[in-house]
């Protein structure tokens, strides 16, 4: 079975994950979509380090995990500031730098 | 030679002018007198000279005095220098007699005039110039001096600038002044590129050797140039409203110097005539075209200054037919120039002296019976009229005689030609200087209400006497012995050609006479009875054209200024909509590019999300497309 | 077919599926499971792709912790808040999907040409000692410098939440029930001690054309019909000023 198709599955779950940053309105739901994306990266780390045969790819995409928890638990905290100071999820709400 | 006292004849009417000019209304109770004394100074400096070089023998009479070196750029050396010879004496004299006559006249005159410390400022910057321009020993030292006059022409017409057509005449004489000084740095530029030099001995010497072509182009520059400054065809148009100033200076530039300026060109540039046959006959042409074209407006003018004005144009185109023939006629030329300088510039005094006794009306009409009320004026006005019709034994007889004499011995059909056209041009002048002088001093009077007609005081009619004098002896004297012939033939006739005789002298006086006689009988027999006090209005159409200066404003406008108009609207146009249009398109297209990238900025995140997306697609087909 | 191309056949398309799904449920917490669903599927590719412990790290730290906070946020925001799906912004959901499309198709295009030199080479020899080993070997030598930092990072962040998730306490300090009490008893007279008494305590009258007292005991003109002023009937109150209330002026003072 070819590795690559991994790495297709990756890109498609990739494309799929930036539709839902755009698309989608409550903060939090963008916040998955993005992890969405950073899982799709690890699928083509840990896919390329198979494919070249040594494990350089896994501790990639073991540092990119770690990051992304990091990421998570800073980003959840300042949506729940928000929320208290505005009473809204919706990333539209934040709107006060338009022309 | 060398003399050290050539720079004075400049240098003190410049420095007197500029003295008048800085010192301002401090010198108004003196400027007048100051200036008199000092153009009185010049000539007797010019006396000085014309003495001395009379004592020299013949091969040495020019002197020459280097005052600096003006310009010294590789090989090209040009000194500013000055060179008085025969030539040169002559007109020195001329302007400095006259104009010293005329700064008499004009204390008078202008004694009623706020700014006359002004005027006199003017009139010795006047005299600076011209003497530098007669002075200059090269082409561009007399160019400076062709361009003073022409400024102090243009402020000195322009001298009532409060009326605006005055101003636009002023204007209008510098433009044309400018369309002959173009001819004459075109014609500098050839003498460098084919000579080398520019100075009129540095010339001579090469002249030579050069090409007819080259000789040709510039001697119709220079005819070009003279045209311009002297009033003549095509560029003729300026004259008769550059009598809006006042009377001295239509005496002093208009009459006796500033237009005789292209004449002493032409004949200064001798060396390049004589070698271009077809210069010359393009001057001779251009000389029989104005001399009738003044006389024939001469004859429809009811202002008494503009028929004076057509007159000198009429004479001055006499003149420079005559250096058109070459060294047979540069000596009647120059000496016609000196001639018409008295009679002209006197007859112009008198008809100031008129206009100051008619409270400055200026129509003939309104004239009448003057010549018992002011007797000095109407004799030596008179005197002058019997000289510039050629009455013998009267100064233009004299002169004008020779001029025509000289076109019949031109030989062939052109010299009969031309005789024949300056002999009408004898009886034109003839007719309508009877015609002036019947309307002015006899017949009835056709006063305007409250007119008292008196005599000028003493300083405006003494130099009116001197000039009528002039008028009277000066033809004799200069041509007793051929004396003038003789005078300048070391300048203009080197190789003392002898000239063809056409037909005998006798004959050729006897037609001038008859032509004078003719010209005044028709006017004698038109203008002798009952006039009235309005100009006809039911009129040939001859007559018409003819009031309309044979509509030589309404060619300038059709051929010139209307194009040159609409040349500038175009010109302006585009300049707004294609150049200022083009910056302005900078401005617009910036601002316009701003206001639709503005739209970008909304505000919401999810959009700059997808800007970004947008961003890493780009960067990636860029990527895919590199490695296809 | 071997046992590794049907897991994947399987699985793959069920996570796609399920993230494209994700994108379209109302409610948040739907969302979130759908998430975990994906990222258990990775987790089993993971150990497919022989990298077993990473894929039970993405099980434990991912899936685990990560969704949990996700979950623990909603619950914080609110459970129940659905978004509305109408879309505001106009034609950023077709554009969106149209740029993540030919997004895609670039990337699988490039990985379709990609040419690696050489077939795949498999992790049997790295995976020698061990799976945890060989990260290991890789972690603490070349890797060393990377791992301090992301070791700093992880306590960066932590810290970072407990700032931003911190409520600042008020400066002035809240009175309590006792504190009031005392300051009641000890104030200027006994007879505050129970406190003020309410508007309208004291009238003495409810006639209509008796004015009431304002605090101040000043008679109010609003408390009387506009008729009765039109036709003079508004009684005296000044009988009724009780003495002993502490006069207020006009500014408001005592």
């Amino acid at each position: 079975m070819n590795p690559t198709n991994y790495l297709y599955l990756s890109a498609i779950l990739f494309s799929i994950g930036a539709v839902g940053v755009i698309v989608r309105k409550n903060a939090i739901v963008v916040f998955m979509c993005i992890e969405l994306m950073l899982n799709a990266a690890n699928l083509a780390f840990v896919t390329f380090a198979k494919i070249n045969g040594n494990l350089e790819g896994q501790v990639m995409a073991f540092f990119t995990m770690v990051v992304a928890a990091c990421e998570v638990v800073v980003g959840l905290a300042i949506i729940v500031t928000i929320f208290r100071s505005r009473r809204s999820a919706s990333v539209d709400d934040a709107s006060l730098l338009s022309r | 030679m060398t003399s050290e006292n050539l720079v004075y004849l400049i240098a003190l009417p410049l420095f007197s002018s500029a003295l008048l000019m800085l010192l301002g209304r401090k010198a108004d109770k003196w400027g007048h007198v100051f200036a008199t004394l000092i153009s009185a100074s010049t000539f007797v400096v010019g006396a000085m000279e014309f003495f001395a070089m009379i004592d020299r023998p013949e091969a040495s009479r020019a002197v020459t005095q280097k005052l600096f070196t003006w310009i010294s750029v590789g090989t090209f050396n040009v000194d500013a220098g000055l060179l008085l010879d025969q030539l040169s004496i002559a007109f020195v004299l001329l302007i400095t007699g006259v104009g010293t006559l005329i700064h008499v006249y004009s204390i008078a005159y202008m004694s009623h005039d706020r700014d006359r410390r002004r005027f006199f400022a003017y009139l010795n910057f006047f005299i600076a110039a011209m003497l530098l321009l007669v002075l200059g020993d090269s082409y561009l030292n007399l160019y400076v001096g062709w361009e003073g006059v022409g400024l102090a022409s243009y402020l000195l017409i322009g001298f009532w600038n409060q009326k605006p057509e005055y101003a636009t005449a002023a204007k209008k004489a510098f433009v044309a002044n400018r369309v002959g000084d173009f001819g004459l740095s075109v014609a500098v530029m050839i003498a460098f590129a084919n000579f080398g030099a520019v100075s009129f001995i540095g010339i001579e010497e090469k002249v030579s050797g050069a090409s007819e072509t080259a000789l040709t182009a510039m001697g119709l520059m220079l005819l070009l140039a003279a045209a311009g400054k002297s009033a003549q065809f095509p560029l003729q148009a300026w004259l008769g409203d550059a009598m809006a100033g006042p009377t001295p200076v239509s005496a002093l530039i208009h009459a006796a110097t500033m237009v005789t300026a292209g004449v002493y060109l032409i004949t200064r540039s001798n060396f390049v005539f004589d070698n271009a046959p077809t210069a010359q006959l393009a001057v001779v042409l251009v000389g029989t075209i104005t001399l009738l074209f003044g006389a024939i407006i001469g004859m429809a003018k009811d202002d008494i200054k503009k028929a004076l004005a057509a007159s000198t144009m009429s004479q001055i185109g006499y003149m420079i037919m005559a250096s058109g023939f070459g060294p047979a006629g540069y000596a009647f030329a120059i000496m016609h120039l000196l001639t018409h300088g008295f009679f002209k510039a006197g007859m112009f005094l008198g008809a100031g002296s008129v206009m100051h006794g008619m409270n400055d009306e200026v129509n003939m009409r309104r004239y009448g019976g003057l010549a018992k009320l002011m007797p000095i004026t109407s004799i030596t006005f008179g005197l002058g009229y019997l000289a510039i019709i050629g009455v013998p034994p009267f100064a233009g007889f004299y002169s004008k005689d020779k001029i025509i004499e000289t076109a019949f011995n031109a030989g062939g059909v052109q010299g009969v030609l031309f005789g024949s056209a300056a002999l009408l041009g004898a009886v034109i002048t003839a007719f309508y200087m009877t015609r002036l002088m019947l309307m002015t001093f006899f017949g009835n009077k056709r006063w305007a209400e409250g007119s008292e007609p008196h005599e000028s005081p003493f300083l405006m009619w003494a130099p009116m006497a001197v000039l009528a004098v002039g008028s009277v002896a000066s033809g004799y004297l200069l041509y007793s012995g051929k004396a003038i012939v003789k005078w300048l033939a070391p300048v203009v006739d080197k190789d003392h050609h002898e000239h063809a005789e056409f037909l005998p002298p006798i004959v050729v006086t006897t037609l001038a006479v008859v032509a004078v006689i003719i010209g005044v009988s028709i006017a004698f027999i038109k203008y002798r009875g009952e006039l009235s006090e309005r100009a006809p209005s039911e009129v040939s159409i001859f007559t018409r054209v003819t009031r309309r200066d044979l509509l030589q404003d309404d060619a300038n406008e059709f051929l010139f200024m209307r194009p040159g108009q609409k040349l500038t609207q175009l010109l302006v146009k585009t300049d707004e909509s294609v150049i200022d249009g083009a910056v302005r398109a900078v401005g617009t297209s910036a601002l316009g590019s701003a206001r639709g990238m503005r739209k970008l900025q909304t505000g919401y995140v999810r959009n700059y999300a997808l800007l970004i997306l947008i961003g890493a697609l780009v960067a990636l087909f860029a990527a895919l497309v590199v490695t296809l | 077919m071997s046992g590794e191309s049907a897991l994947f056949w399987v699985l793959a398309p069920l996570a796609v599926l399920a993230s494209v799904a994700m994108l379209f449920m109302k409610k948040a917490v739907h969302s979130a499971i759908l998430l975990a669903w994906v990222m258990i599927t990775l987790a089993i590719f993971y150990i497919a792709l022989e990298a077993p412990f990473l894929g039970i790290v993405q099980i434990v730290v991912y899936t685990g912790a990560v969704m949990m906070l996700f979950l623990f946020i909603l619950m914080l925001v609110g459970v129940d808040s659905s978004d509305s799906l109408v879309e505001k912004i106009k034609g950023i959901r077709s554009v969106a999907i149209f740029t993540a499309l030919a997004f895609s198709l670039t990337l699988i295009t490039f990985i379709a040409r990609a040419e690696l030199g050489r077939p795949s080479v498999g992790l049997d020899e790295a995976n020698s000692g061990g799976n945890v080993e060989g990260l290991a070997q890789y972690l603490f030598s070349d890797y060393v410098w990377a791992f301090e930092v992301i070791s700093a990072l992880l306590i960066t962040a932590a810290l970072g939440a407990m700032v931003l998730a911190h409520s600042e306490k008020s400066d002035v300090a809240r009175t309590s029930q006792k504190s009031r009490s005392i300051a009641r008893f000890r104030g200027k007279s006994i007879a505050t001690a129970a406190g003020l008494p309410g508007s309208g305590v004291y009238a003495r009258n409810n006639a209509l054309d008796l004015p009431a007292l304002l605090p101040d005991g000043k008679p109010s003109d609003l408390s009387i019909a506009e008729v009765l002023h039109r036709r003079g009937d508004v009684a005296e109150s000044k009988s009724y000023e009780l003495e002993g209330l502490p006069k207020i002026d006009d500014e408001g003072n005592k």
